[in-house]
């Protein structure tokens, strides 16, 4: 039982880390039908530069956690401006070969920059573990939950209760219906570019606080199963998203508490493949009917 | 100007394409002869510069650059009556199999470099080994531990593939020799990276060799960073020690979530783990008890003069500790520098044929004798941790 219940603790700190870029990855695929496949990497460039205020800045936790958020927007926007902005018109595909190519860019132009050796993350916090009825549990894991769980009520507010959001609404449902109502899809898609970004990059330092370890290819691994998490959960979702990515993280925990950890990356992928033959509108998804 | 900037890196991309196409062609048309030196001894660095492994490619790299710094700074190598200066070549495998092939063509046929240094893993090793054997220049890998790295498919040695490291048939067993009587450990864990041959081989060698029990055997993949599923699942089983396969990156976190969710025991892993930087990712407090078999001691009674100079230089140059790979690497440009100088030749026929004796050479890792099988023969030592210093190394028979 106890065991039972640390390995849900454990689930739960790994699935909030992906529910946080699970949102991203969802929210621009609402938008733009685009699968933002450097999103990991905005990710892994948000824990750099929380690496770099941190230890040159002098920043505090919740400072690092703010300006990388910031930084991570900034990138976000800068990515779609420069790469898919041109793109806006082509064929899908040609978006998204993109997007993976963006993805090589940042990580390769990240190891030739910083170097491609893992350095570890500057120790703002100190971890404390509590325990309750043997259960165990550190400052920081409930720190990365808490800090989530706020995150997401902020980010469904902002969709559901600000003009903002009504308009991201708007493009997702029709965006040339929405300009002829005088909504800019491009700012709109600047918006929600900064907003998922925002995420990756409180992800990354949180991340890096957590494991105590950065490196340039961080956001490969997580950026695919988050991927997972947002099409379990329903892709273009927001709620789905984020129990999505509860979903994964808790089973990849079980598979490994079961003791198959040598399967745990393929139980993963096998939940993606069983989803999308069976229920590829996700969980949240909305069923999309085809007009004849 | 954007699309200016695309058909630019496409066209370098076509360019970059067509010559190893190139290159691969001159590999079939190459006499068996080898190549032969000029005034300067050039030495080829096939080397994960960018990709995946990136990280050990880089110290690797490291490790050659000061080599050869320090046997130009002394007036060079020693050919017959002559002192040649040596000039490395460093090209970037990509971390891929296909990178390192077209990467050992290269150097081969277009450089006529003389022996090679690299590449760091097995895998992009045993990729690159047809071309320089089609090409006879030497290949010396600084850390392909893979039992059968230097052999061809019928066992026969192959003539022109040396190494510098141990391999994880050895090491495994030295592991589970010094489990056995230095640690008594009866029951034990075992968690390894099963994504490199590395993990895999040392813990084939280690539960073979291994007089107790192996309670249970967990796998992760390189690059993961959450192991408390693993270590909550192990921590309810009665275990003594744990073995620990891998590279320090990943142990660095195994190590930090082990002592954190409370579990105590010795943790023992293999030369990957041969890093300041696993004492720094798992935090000092928590990096004790931890042990591992490794070359290269740096510990103070272990320490000849040769260590503490390349220790010394090593600091001076890049600002850090020297690492395992670092000292592998630099290792495997002096076996080369060797085998020139025994053979008073600095053509790669003969440079292939001067590896396959050295004898009792002194290296940073260890006096080190080749092999009838190409591998070094050099004293192993095991280090413990105590709070993120080493503070004691065990020599293990």
């Amino acid at each position: 039982m106890q065991t039972m219940m640390q390995q849900m603790i454990n689930g739960l700190s790994l699935g909030s880390i992906y529910a946080l870029l699970a949102l991203g990855y969802t929210m621009v695929y609402g938008i733009i039908k685009l699968i933002n496949f450097a999103h990991g990497d905005i990710y892994m460039l948000g824990a750099f530069w929380g690496y770099y205020a941190i230890n040159y800045l002098h920043f505090g936790f919740v400072g690092a956690l703010l300006s990388a958020m910031v930084m991570a927007s900034l990138s976000g926007v800068l990515i779609e401006y420069l790469a898919y902005r041109p793109l806006r018109n082509s064929p899908r595909i040609a978006a998204l070969i993109t997007a993976i190519g963006v993805s090589f860019f940042l990580e390769n132009g990240m190891s030739f920059l910083f170097g491609a050796n893992a350095r570890n993350f500057p120790q703002v916090i100190t971890t404390k573990t509590y325990y309750f009825f043997g259960v165990g549990i550190s400052n920081v894991q409930l720190l990365i939950l808490f800090t989530s769980l706020v995150l997401m009520v902020l980010l469904q507010f902002i969709i559901k209760q600000t003009t903002m959001g009504k308009a991201m609404r708007a493009v997702a449902v029709d965006p040339q219906a929405a300009q002829l109502v005088g909504i800019n899809p491009d700012h709109v898609i600047s918006f929600t570019f900064a907003l998922g970004s925002a995420l990756a990059g409180a992800a990354g330092v949180m991340i890096g606080l957590y494991y105590n370890s950065i490196d340039p290819l961080m956001g490969m691994v997580p950026g695919i199963k988050a991927f997972v998490a947002a099409v379990v959960g329903g892709i273009g979702s927001v709620p789905g998203a984020a129990v999505g990515g509860f979903l994964i993280g808790l089973l990849e925990t079980g598979v490994q508490a079961i003791g198959l950890s040598a399967y745990k990356d393929a139980a993963v992928y096998l939940v993606l493949i069983l989803m999308l033959v069976v229920l590829p509108a996700g969980l949240f998804g909305k069923r999309q009917r085809e007009k004849v | 100007m954007k699309k200016s900037v695309v058909k630019a890196l496409i066209g370098a991309g076509v360019v970059a394409t067509s010559m190893l196409v190139l290159a691969g062609c001159t590999t079939k048309s190459a006499t068996n002869k080898g190549n032969t030196a000029g005034d300067t001894v050039k030495i080829g660095v096939n080397m994960e510069l960018s990709g995946a492994v990136a990280g050990y490619g880089e110290q690797e790299k490291q490790g050659v650059e000061l080599a050869i710094k320090q046997i130009n700074a002394n007036g060079g190598v020693k050919v017959g009556k002559d002192k040649k200066k040596l000039k490395a070549v460093y090209r970037d495998n990509k971390s891929s199999t296909g990178g390192a092939a077209a990467v050992a063509a290269q150097l081969a046929n277009n450089e006529k470099v003389v022996a090679i240094v690299g590449p760091a893993t097995t895998n992009n090793g045993t990729a690159s080994i047809p071309n320089v054997t089609k090409a006879a220049v030497p290949m010396v890998g600084p850390s392909a531990t893979d039992p059968n790295f230097t052999l061809q498919k019928n066992g026969k040695v192959q003539p022109y593939v040396f190494r510098a490291c141990f391999t994880d048939t050895f090491q495994g067993q030295k592991a589970a020799i010094f489990a056995n009587d230095t640690l008594k450990a009866k029951n034990v864990a075992i968690i390894a990276d099963n994504s490199t041959d590395y993990g895999t081989g040392l813990t084939k060698a280690f539960k073979k060799k291994f007089a107790g029990k192996v309670a249970v055997t967990e796998y992760y993949q390189s690059g993961d960073k959450d192991f408390n599923a693993m270590l909550t699942n192990i921590k309810n089983k009665k275990i003594d020690a744990i073995y620990t396969p891998g590279y320090y990156s990943e142990l660095g976190l195994l190590i930090k979530q082990a002592r954190q969710s409370g579990i105590k025991v010795p943790i023992i892993g293999a030369d990957g783990m041969a890093d300041p930087k696993l004492a720094q990712i798992a935090g000092n407090e928590n990096a004790t008890d931890v042990y591992y078999t490794t070359p290269f001691s740096t510990l103070g009674t272990n320490r000849s003069s040769l260590v503490k100079t390349f220790m010394a230089n090593y600091q001076k140059q890049y600002k850090a500790e020297a690492p395992t790979f670092s000292a592998l690497a630099y290792d495997s440009v002096y076996m080369i520098k060797q085998a020139i100088e025994d053979q008073k030749s600095a053509d790669s026929a003969s440079i292939a044929k001067g590896l396959a004796k050295i004898k009792n050479m002194p290296g940073v890792t260890g006096t080190t004798s080749i092999d009838s099988k190409h591998n070094p023969e050099k004293p192993i030592a095991v280090e413990q941790l105590t709070q993120g210093k080493i503070t004691k190394a065990y020599t293990v028979k």
